[in-house]
């Protein structure tokens, strides 16, 4: 019995021990910085197709399969260089504080809410169009972490991290996307504009003949224009840009007269569907107007969470001490369970991928204040229990089951008022209410189970004097 | 301690309390300061944040403003150390990178040591319904939740209405001390209505176990009683929240402070009124729907 609970007071001590060491240092990280310009590298180059004509009947092109222009390349990877050089720190490994995900107040960054300027509500299709575009947009100026997303129905916010020369990659960003087919020229740079994106009624992906594509559709004049285009370039490649960007580069076998265009190629749904959105955001219906505007200096996001972790571990020294000296036993064994809380929260916190603004520091160090408000509820009731002359072992039971309803009722209603600000809330606001729901959850499991089992193991091997208890 | 005999004198203190809150929002107001400090995630705006590096006087800020826009800031702040605070109407995109431009010139500061922010009309009227829809749901909520768990409305009643007490005072605090109203205000306010309805529901827990020994109407001991047995549990709670709340105000840089402020006196006065007014209200409502029902059944016979 007694080497049963010593082994269970061990294990948790271990676990915690090891929760500790996982938050301190993280799982599989490697002191070194790596630029994720190499990944980005393989986005825009892999992306081939072929054009094919759709109608049954009319003979299927075949494709021949070209390498994207060599000057394409070089460019994109040198302004992925120069964006991302210093700013992306080695994230590789999981679990530690180093590989929280940080909000852009603490490591700086832009962000912009834009809107689409429409009358009536844009569908969901012309919506994922516009932020294919500016995520199309923000990869090609080489800021790589930049996250595109949409926000309400006519919002979309664009968040773009470590970005220090923010005011002049912001402005073109919003403009509308220019797309465009155009001849190549022989060294692979891109030639005459054949026909305009605003000439493309639709693009979606499709499939035929058991391989996924893109259709492409025509207005009148693009038809016209893509007839002329293709009957004068068979043979040949024609680009489909992005402004200045080459996103595919089909081969014509012949041409195509009706307006109706199939790009062909070994693309998985992902792919198709990127391309098609890519080329539907061309002739985007809307414009975009910026409605919010926020730009946090690196050196003053470093300097907000410095500060705001001092404060933590000030405020969790204060607490730890506080339990100690006012409960003595049960209090060491809070304290065992509120490292266990913080580590957890640590660990869960960079597993989940929640990035943690400034607004949700605060809100996970106000987290550990109230995490103790179920402990104290419960010491308070085994007190209580051990006053009016019940055993230790029947004080626990009674302390733990009669301190339950309070702590759920009290935690729920807490709850409540997190998924009102996670509902109404937007960007900072939001990462404050995923931080306290995170830290409430978190901290009923470690009151009611870690300090349960701990208290239960330390009365079971034999430390009974109700003293200890905070008895009289 | 009877807190049920005393209940006009706590009902009193809350009252001086929130109307110290309205009185300083209306002298903000009547001096054209505005009632509340409103920041321009309220009013719509452009605020620029810089960290000079070195003393630098307001005026001379405002002067290069001017100069580069035409027009001289709109309110202009010295914050902790060389940090200043630049706020102006809306700014489009030109005229903001030219004033940014302007003080990286003249003060040789680098674009890391910016925080800039702009909000337009459009923002600033949904945070404005968006921050009085928060508290409105989340009281709902509330009251909902709490009546069905305590199968009682009175319980949900007492315990929304102290949450009100906790709204005003804290919004009262924005005024008095002049806190930037921003978004911040939201998280703050909610945080503030979350934390004090736990204490309040520790407190009205009691009350459901004790009805069962003391007897259901029996409101007097049952609130004087309940309150007594949670009390160190309210103040030790309090406690250890303010002590992680005080660190991040004395500690935290100015936006934290700006968070901390109101959430410290929320941690104050939400345990104030747990302990002093939603049990007072709740033996107010009780009694007088008792009262009613004994009438009535009197009037019957």
């Amino acid at each position: 019995m007694k080497g049963k609970n010593v082994f269970i007071l061990l294990l948790v001590l271990v676990i915690t021990l090891g929760l500790v060491a996982v938050a301190a240092v993280g799982v599989g990280n490697v002191p070194s910085t790596t630029s994720s310009s190499d990944v980005q590298y393989e986005l825009v180059t892999d992306e081939n197709g072929e054009l094919v004509t759709d109608e049954s009947g009319q003979p299927q092109l075949k494709i021949a399969e070209t390498t994207e222009p060599q000057s394409v390349e070089g460019e994109t990877a040198a302004e992925g260089e120069t964006a991302t050089e210093g700013t992306t720190e080695a994230r590789i490994g999981y679990g530690g504080y180093r590989n929280i995900k940080q909000g852009l107040d603490l490591k700086g960054g832009v962000y912009i809410v834009y809107e689409a300027e429409k009358d009536s509500v844009p569908t969901a299709q012309e919506m994922s169009a516009a932020i294919s575009m500016l995520q199309q947009r923000v990869d090609y100026k080489g800021y790589f972490d930049a996250e595109v997303s949409q926000e309400g129905d006519k919002r979309i916010r664009v968040e773009i991290p470590g970005v220090e020369d923010a005011a002049a990659v912001v402005e073109e960003i919003g403009e509308a996307a220019h797309l465009t087919f155009r001849a190549m020229n022989d060294d692979g740079t891109p030639g005459d504009i054949l026909v305009d994106g605003t000439n493309v009624s639709d693009a979606d992906k499709a499939v035929q003949n058991d391989a996924i594509v893109v259709t492409l559709s025509f207005d009148t004049v693009g038809a016209a224009a893509f007839s002329d285009a293709t009957t004068n370039n068979i043979g040949k490649q024609i680009g489909i840009y992005m402004d200045d960007m080459l996103i595919s580069a089909p081969t014509v076998n012949s041409a195509i007269t009706n307006g109706q265009a199939v790009i062909t190629g070994s693309f998985t749904t992902e792919e198709a569907e990127d391309l098609a959105a890519k080329i539907r955001a061309g002739s985007l219906p809307f414009s975009l107007k910026a409605l919010e505007y926020n730009a946090v200096g690196a050196r003053l996001g470093a300097d907000s969470l410095s500060t705001s972790v001092k404060a933590g571990a000030i405020g969790i020294v204060l607490v730890l001490l506080f339990m100690l000296l006012r409960y003595r036993l049960p209090g060491l064994l809070a304290d065992i369970a509120l490292v266990g809380y913080t580590s957890l929260n640590i660990v869960i916190l960079s597993l989940t991928g929640i990035s943690l603004t400034l607004p949700g520091v605060a809100g996970f160090i106000l987290g550990i204040g109230m995490a103790v408000d179920a402990n104290v509820i419960i010491f308070e009731r085994i007190k209580e229990e051990i006053n009016g002359g019940k055993s230790v072992k029947t004080a626990i039971t009674n302390g733990f089951s009669k301190a339950l309803s309070a702590i759920l009722d009290g935690n729920i209603t807490t709850l409540i008022a997190c998924a009102v600000l996670l509902w109404l809330g937007t960007g900072p606001i939001k990462g404050f209410a995923q931080t306290l729901i995170l830290s409430i959850i978190v901290s009923m499991f470690t009151a009611l189970i870690v300090t349960r089992i701990l208290l239960y193991a330390v009365a079971n091997i034999g430390v009974k004097s109700p003293k200890l208890y905070g008895g009289k | 301690m009877n807190i049920v005999k005393n209940r006009f004198i706590y009902i009193g203190i809350s009252a001086v309390i929130i109307l110290l809150g309205i009185a300083s929002m209306v002298f903000n107001a009547v001096q054209g300061k505005g009632a509340f400090n409103y920041d321009i995630q309220f009013t719509g705006g452009t605020s620029i944040q810089v960290d000079l590096g070195k003393a630098v006087t307001d005026d001379e800020i405002s002067a290069l403003v001017k100069d580069t826009m035409g027009e001289a800031p709109a309110q202009l702040q010295a914050l902790e150390g060389t940090k200043k605070l630049i706020k102006t109407k809306s700014l489009d995109m030109e005229t903001r990178n030219a004033v940014q431009k302007a003080i990286m010139d003249k003060y040789g500061v680098e674009e890391g040591s910016f925080t800039i922010q702009d909000v337009s009309g459009t923002i600033s009227g949904e945070m404005k319904r968006n921050a009085i829809l928060s508290v409105v749901v989340a009281c709902i909520c509330m009251l909902i939740y709490v009546s069905i768990r305590f199968k009682d409305f009175n319980t949900g009643a007492s315990a929304v209405l102290a949450l009100c007490h906790d709204a005003l005072v804290v919004l009262g605090s924005y005024a008095l001390f002049r806190i930037p109203l921003n978004n911040n205000f939201i998280a703050a306010i909610l945080t503030v209505l979350g934390y004090s309805i736990n204490a309040t529901i520790v407190i009205f827990d009691r009350v459901r176990e004790n009805r069962k020994s003391l007897g259901r109407n029996n409101f007097e001991p049952l609130i004087n009683l309940s309150v007594k047995q949670t009390l160190t549990r309210s103040l030790f709670t309090s406690l250890t929240t303010f002590f992680t709340v005080a660190s991040l105000y004395v500690f935290g840089v100015d936006s934290i402070k700006q968070f901390a402020l109101p959430i410290s006196v929320g941690v104050i006065c939400g345990t104030y009124s747990s302990i002093f007014i939603a049990g007072n209200i709740w033996y107010m409502l009780s009694s007088a729907a008792l009262n009613k029902k004994q009438n009535r059944s009197s009037k019957k016979k």
